[in-house]
């Protein structure tokens, strides 16, 4: 069994400095590429650092191997940050990224499967990855394979109506070889959620739709390893993380700024973002 | 009774082999039903999903024997074709069935993005397409439904004509990669196609090719068609058939024939004419080999509730229809 050198860590220290270095990638990136989503990236960062490094196996020489778990990144417009991520497991040199959003590179504005292996699904259009996550958990099941799968959802995205009937169908087909993660950072493009279309209580209504909830601060790297572990453990029924995050999180000025939900750092800001990431 | 009498007629006065036209007529969704069980028993990795209406598009069959294989998804075909997508990215080969409308409408998003963009192995079987559904009326009758689905880069797009049809094309499509949309009937239709059919994507059967005018036809509207050439010979009309049941990709080559051996070309489909095949088709040839085009189809309007054979009647698509504007169109 093919196990990436990278996967299985446990020093909680050790996950954030990845978490730290992924930071950098995604503004390095989104600086290059002068467009993107800055916001929801930095939001997801912890969540899904934990994932890929404290949680899954894979092997980025293969990123086929059929017993891997898988992630779905349903919020394709935080694509940098599954690029950044994939970037710090091996899956390509860290200098590649810079190529973002450019005719015929593997790293599109939002996630393309065909054009980048260890994508598991093309996401961008709202509140599909779920039902595709579901899938695929019921597909390993089928062949008794022990891979899980892994889906992070925004707190946004969860106004589709797709997202709750995915969530049904994993409380009714018993799904619980997923976890999935909502990103709960409060803004979506047209201002604070609450205020667009409201989704509170979000916990409640998980749990209403038979799902096993776990809150948890979204930039506490040991709460989000500890609920991912416990997620491991549920039997019977899907689990949710509801990861209660600040978008934008690591840049002081992008922080809680909706004006960032889709605009790429400048130079000047970049290097202001840089120095507080070193410095933070 | 329409779809009967139809058989009868050709019978009697096509004076073509009809193979098995002594056969009862059998509507393409219970072979489609039959075959999938069949295909089902041979292969493991096939799996079958459905949006509460197993028992009409007869996945039903499959799920009785392989319940843990097949995946009721309730009233919801947006996750139906997500789960479907996901299913086949973990290596099944999943068949996901609901009528046409909500298959190709309601998920139209998803088919776009999950299944096409990704590329992945899904294998969307619709019944319930055009006005034969009958009496349920326009919101159950999917016009609209191969235009949705020939627009979409990476897909496949057949329509059988006839039972025979349905269980090559299903068995093929379950070997072909990528994504299919397959569009089968409610009614009972007539035997079209010879016993011993087979059929590659992307491959028209060619009946004949006539000197006075080619009809182009799928569905349902290939044995009208053979009808309405049958009865245009009679007088001294020659008229060639070709059963066009991938619209895409086309068979560029059969159109050509087409094109070659008729100055006229008529095109038949229980679809609008607004993006199925009779546009499929005139966009190939007008840009390759222009000729005289007319499209026999819904006219860019809705169904309404009323028995098949009347509907059939109604939007003109009848081997009537077909024999009068071929007689009008020549005589111009």
């Amino acid at each position: 069994m093919t196990v990436t050198a990278k996967s299985k860590i446990t020093d909680i220290q050790e996950l954030n400095t990845i978490a730290k270095n992924v930071r950098l990638t995604i503004l390095h990136m989104l600086n290059q590429a002068g467009s993107g989503h800055t916001g929801g990236s930095l939001s997801a960062v912890d969540v899904a650092v934990a994932i890929y490094f404290s949680k899954m196996q894979y092997n980025p020489k293969d990123p086929l191997w059929k017993d891997r778990d898988r992630f779905i990144l349903s919020k394709g417009h935080a694509a940098p940050l599954l690029y950044s991520i994939m970037a710090e497991a091996g899956y390509f040199p860290k200098e590649e990224v810079a190529s973002l959003r450019t005719i015929e590179s593997p790293f599109q504005g939002h996630p393309c499967c065909k054009r980048l292996p260890g994508i598991e699904v093309s996401t961008g259009s709202l509140g599909q990855g779920l039902s595709v996550a579901n899938g695929i958990a019921l597909g390993l099941r089928l062949d008794n394979n022990p891979a899980r799968v892994y889906c992070i959802m925004g707190d946004g995205e969860i106004q589709e109506g797709q997202v709750w009937e995915a969530a049904m169908t994993a409380a009714h087909y018993k799904i619980d070889n997923l976890c999935a993660v909502v990103d709960n950072n409060g803004l979506q493009i047209d201002g604070p959620v609450e205020t667009v279309m409201g989704i509170a209580p979000i916990h409640d209504k998980w749990a209403a739709f038979g799902w096993h909830v776990i809150d948890v601060d979204g930039h506490d790297m040991e709460q989000i390893v500890n609920a991912l572990n416990e997620a491991d453990t549920i039997k019977g029924k899907p689990t949710i993380l509801i990861a209660n995050t600040t978008k934008g999180k690591g840049v002081s000025f992008f922080e809680g700024k909706v004006e960032y939900h889709g605009v790429a750092p400048s130079d000047d800001e970049y290097e202001r973002a840089l120095k507080e990431i070193n410095n933070g | 009774m329409g779809e009967r009498q139809s058989a009868e007629h050709r019978a009697e006065n096509t004076g073509q082999k009809t193979q098995g036209a002594e056969k009862k007529p059998k509507a393409t969704r219970d072979a489609y039903g039959d075959t999938l069980l069949e295909l089902g028993r041979k292969r493991p990795e096939i799996v079958a999903l459905d949006a509460d209406l197993s028992g009409s598009t007869k996945t039903s069959k499959f799920a009785k024997e392989f319940p843990d294989r097949f995946f009721n998804m309730g009233i919801a075909e947006q996750d139906m074709v997500g789960t479907a997508a996901g299913l086949a990215l973990a290596g099944k080969i999943p068949f996901a069935s609901t009528f046409a409308v909500f298959e190709t409408g309601r998920a139209w998003d998803q088919i776009r993005l999950t299944v096409c963009y990704s590329n992945t192995n899904v294998k969307l079987v619709a019944t319930h397409g055009g006005i034969t559904v009958g009496e349920d009326g326009a919101s159950h009758q999917a016009l609209e439904d191969v235009a949705l689905m020939r627009a979409l880069p990476n897909m496949t797009v057949i329509v059988p004509a006839d039972a025979t049809e349905t269980t090559a094309v299903i068995k093929a499509v379950a070997d072909f990669k990528g994504p299919v949309y397959v569009r089968l009937g409610r009614a009972k239709v007539p035997y079209i196609m010879p016993d011993d059919y087979s059929f590659t994507p992307g491959k028209a059967y060619i009946f004949s090719i006539g000197k006075d005018v080619n009809i182009i036809a799928n569905g349902i509207m290939v044995g009208i068609a053979r009808d309405a050439a049958a009865a245009l010979a009679h007088d001294g009309i020659d008229a060639g058939v070709i059963n066009m049941a991938t619209v895409k990709p086309l068979d560029e080559e059969a159109l050509f024939a087409a094109a070659k051996g008729s100055g006229l070309i008529v095109t038949a489909e229980e679809h609008s004419v607004i993006g199925g095949l009779g546009s499929a088709v005139t966009e190939y040839l007008s840009e390759n080999c222009p000729v005289t085009i007319k499209r026999i189809g819904i006219n860019d309007s809705f169904g309404c509730s009323g028995n098949a054979g009347e509907l059939m009647k109604f939007h003109g698509l009848t081997a009537d229809d077909i024999v009068s504007l071929v007689k009008k169109s020549l005589k111009k």
